[in-house]
């Protein structure tokens, strides 16, 4: 696999320097995906997914300390030169954040932040950046395209601004696209249009995809694996269909239980997970979520559990009693 | 008129009623047309759900219901009292039996006063019990919603998560001991492991404090887990209105199935959610003709521009404004 693969990730850890000491905001964490594939992220606030997806950017705040490798085509984007790093981010790697209001220039029209990519990184005239732009701007389908390159962001709405900041990253034709949270700021009716635009031109350019996201339901029908996060780390990882049968971390399982369920009767009690994530400035010793885990033993609170070594389906796991195991039952 | 109508009404005396209740603010062309017509009542100790998009008005519903806006028309009964034309000290006076619970626990608190100062505000301001008297009262609506008194009273709420600062805004909402609670989307800002926490207690704070809730929200299924009644709203008026179960899952009008069908569920066997409806709500300022949703429902024809659907009862107690709707329901 890893011959083929896009992008490689190998023990990425990701430390902040706070004043109540270093916050370790990724730990330890390793994957890869080849070209073409979805691979879904999952996690609460906190748990480092949004941190993850900046590393392997190369977009984290000065101070951050980073170890690991990130390789994306062979390439160690923490080893290439600045003015190489810039020529491939846009390019060939390119990020859809949550807020487009935000991530969109408020003083510049739609049409013109469009072009400025194509001319930055394609070469083309102003003349031609702009006819490409309001192309785009139909690909992911803004009506009157022509009219709309001429507007400012704060004139359109939500769902149209994010379909704006998709046509910003499409335009190079990257190999890998990052969406961090890309719907959780819009309506549902309008979050299944924005996801169904990524799958389209997701297949259509044959461009790898990371989705990012606290919404199991979302990853359900959208990706090719998933990894779910917990305090920094990758707890699980599998197959979509392979973890959605069979959840075998604890951490996973839980949140699972704890969405409500759209066929369940009103005032059904919902399986809560008791305390709250661990401070990252201090985690706890042993596996993280073992203080609120219903079948931690000893040993999860002295020593940590690694992701073991994928199973027939490409199933891995970080738990030492984990869930259907008779050893797990017993507790 | 999409939503409007008064058949939702109930007869038997209801804790709230809200009767054809109008709220517009802006002037000239800006008008804004936030809630237009609506009609609805909750009786003691249920709990109605109050769904839809952002910008439908269900959070200027659940504060022209306290008179935080002043309607611009309409009716709203609390125990047969008109709130509407009440003012002054009579007002105050029913506000501190109607407490709302907003969606940003952390915004929500004064961050320079300390947990036990923020949860005895409400009874310093109604001049309720002594000194001592207060605190015995926030002492044991700190320990119902779950935090340790001892450890919270001389804290500020920045020493606190999001979950726990939503206990603190549901414990300064309980400490009156009000009848009625409006809930305005209390975890949408939460993250689901602690979502979970918070609805539990919502749902044994109602049964322990003998409480009527309404509870807004976006999400269809965190609605469904804690109410009896649900109400669909879009664009200022209300779409359907019935038992929650019977709306979910038979709904009768098209944009209740839209918004059930956009739902993605975490399960990869079933079908991927498809956007039925495109593009996204017209503007308040200026909204569409006849029904409201007309512009983006894929049932509409040239009767819905036309002509505003009255709401009427389509099956026992579940009531829908939509000229094509019939008792065997959408497909949803």
């Amino acid at each position: 696999m890893s011959g083929a693969a896009l992008l490689e990730v190998e023990d990425l850890t990701v430390e902040l320097p706070t004043e109540r000491g270093p916050l370790r905001a990724v730990a330890g964490v390793s994957l890869s995906l080849a070209a073409g594939r979805t691979l879904g992220i999952v996690g609460e606030s906190g748990s480092g997914k949004t941190m993850l997806s900046r590393a392997v950017l190369r977009l984290l705040p000065h101070a951050a300390r980073v170890t690991g490798r990130v390789r994306f085509e062979g390439r160690d984007l923490y080893a290439i030169s600045r003015e190489a790093l810039r020529r491939l981010r846009g390019r060939e790697l390119a990020v859809v954040f949550q807020d487009p209001m935000t991530s969109l220039n408020p003083v510049l029209t739609i049409g013109s932040q469009i072009a400025e990519a194509l001319r930055e990184h394609l070469g083309l005239a102003q003349a031609a950046a702009f006819a490409r732009a309001v192309e785009l701007l139909a690909e992911v389908g803004i009506p009157e395209p022509e009219r709309r390159a001429r507007q400012f962001p704060h004139q359109m709405s939500g769902g149209m601004r994010q379909r704006v900041a998709i046509a910003i990253a499409l335009s190079c034709e990257p190999k890998l696209l990052i969406a961090d949270e890309p719907t959780t700021a819009l309506d549902v009716t309008v979050q299944a249009q924005i996801l169904d635009l990524l799958a389209r031109e997701q297949s259509k350019r044959h461009m790898a995809l990371i989705l990012i996201t606290h919404d199991l339901g979302v990853v359900a029908g959208r990706t090719d694996e998933v990894a779910v996060m917990y305090a920094g780390g990758i707890v699980e990882r599998a197959p979509t269909r392979a973890l959605f049968k069979s959840m075998r971390c604890p951490y996973t399982q839980a949140l699972m239980a704890a969405i409500p369920k759209l066929h369940a009767p009103p005032h059904t009690p919902l399986a809560a997970i008791g305390g709250s994530p661990p401070d990252p400035t201090r985690p706890p010793s042993g596996c993280p979520f073992n203080p609120r885990c219903r079948y931690a033993q000893e040993r999860c609170r002295c020593e940590p559990a690694a992701l073991t070594p994928p199973d027939a389906s490409g199933h891995q796991y970080a738990c030492w009693f984990p869930v259907g195991d008779p050893a797990a039952a017993e507790g | 008129m999409a939503g409007s109508g008064r058949a939702p009404l109930r007869q038997d005396p209801m804790l709230l009623s809200v009767e054809n209740l109008v709220v517009e603010y802006g002037s000239g062309p800006y008008r804004v047309h936030a809630v237009s017509d609506v009609s609805f009542d909750v009786r003691r100790g249920e709990t109605l759900g109050l769904v839809g998009e952002s910008g439908c008005g269900k959070s200027t519903l659940g504060r022209a219901i306290l008179q935080l806006y002043r309607p611009t028309a309409g009716r709203v009964l609390f125990e047969g009292a008109d709130l509407t034309q009440e003012s002054g000290e009579a007002l105050r006076r029913i506000r501190r039996r109607v407490q709302l619970i907003f969606q940003d626990p952390i915004a929500s608190l004064n961050p320079l006063r300390r947990v036990g100062e923020i949860v005895a505000e409400p009874l310093a301001i109604a001049g309720i019990g002594d000194g001592a008297e207060r605190e015995r009262r926030v002492r044991a609506v700190l320990n119902a919603v779950g935090l340790d008194a001892d450890m919270v009273m001389r804290r500020r709420p920045h020493e606190f998560s999001g979950g726990q600062c939503q206990r603190i805004s549901i414990a300064r909402a309980l400490v009156l001991e009000p009848d009625l609670i409006i809930c305005d989307e209390p975890v949408s800002a939460l993250d689901v492991s602690i979502r979970a926490q918070i609805l539990n207690l919502l749902e044994e704070m109602k049964t322990r404090y003998g409480l009527t809730l309404i509870f807004i929200a976006h999400d269809l299924a965190v609605v469904k887990a804690v109410s009896d009644r649900v109400a669909v709203m879009y664009l200022g008026k209300l779409c359907e209105i019935g038992p929650a179960e019977q709306v979910f899952e038979r709904p009768t009008h098209p944009y209740t199935s839209v918004l059930l069908a956009a739902i993605p569920l975490p399960d990869p066997d079933a079908p991927v959610p498809e956007a039925l409806a495109f593009g996204e709500p017209p503007s308040p300022i200026a909204p569409p003709s006849g029904c409201r949703f007309r512009t983006r429902c894929p049932k509409a024809e040239a009767r819905c521009a036309a002509e505003e659907p009255v709401m009427r009862e389509i099956r026992p107690g579940q009531f829908v404004a939509c000229h094509f709707a019939t008792a065997n329901g959408e497909t949803a």
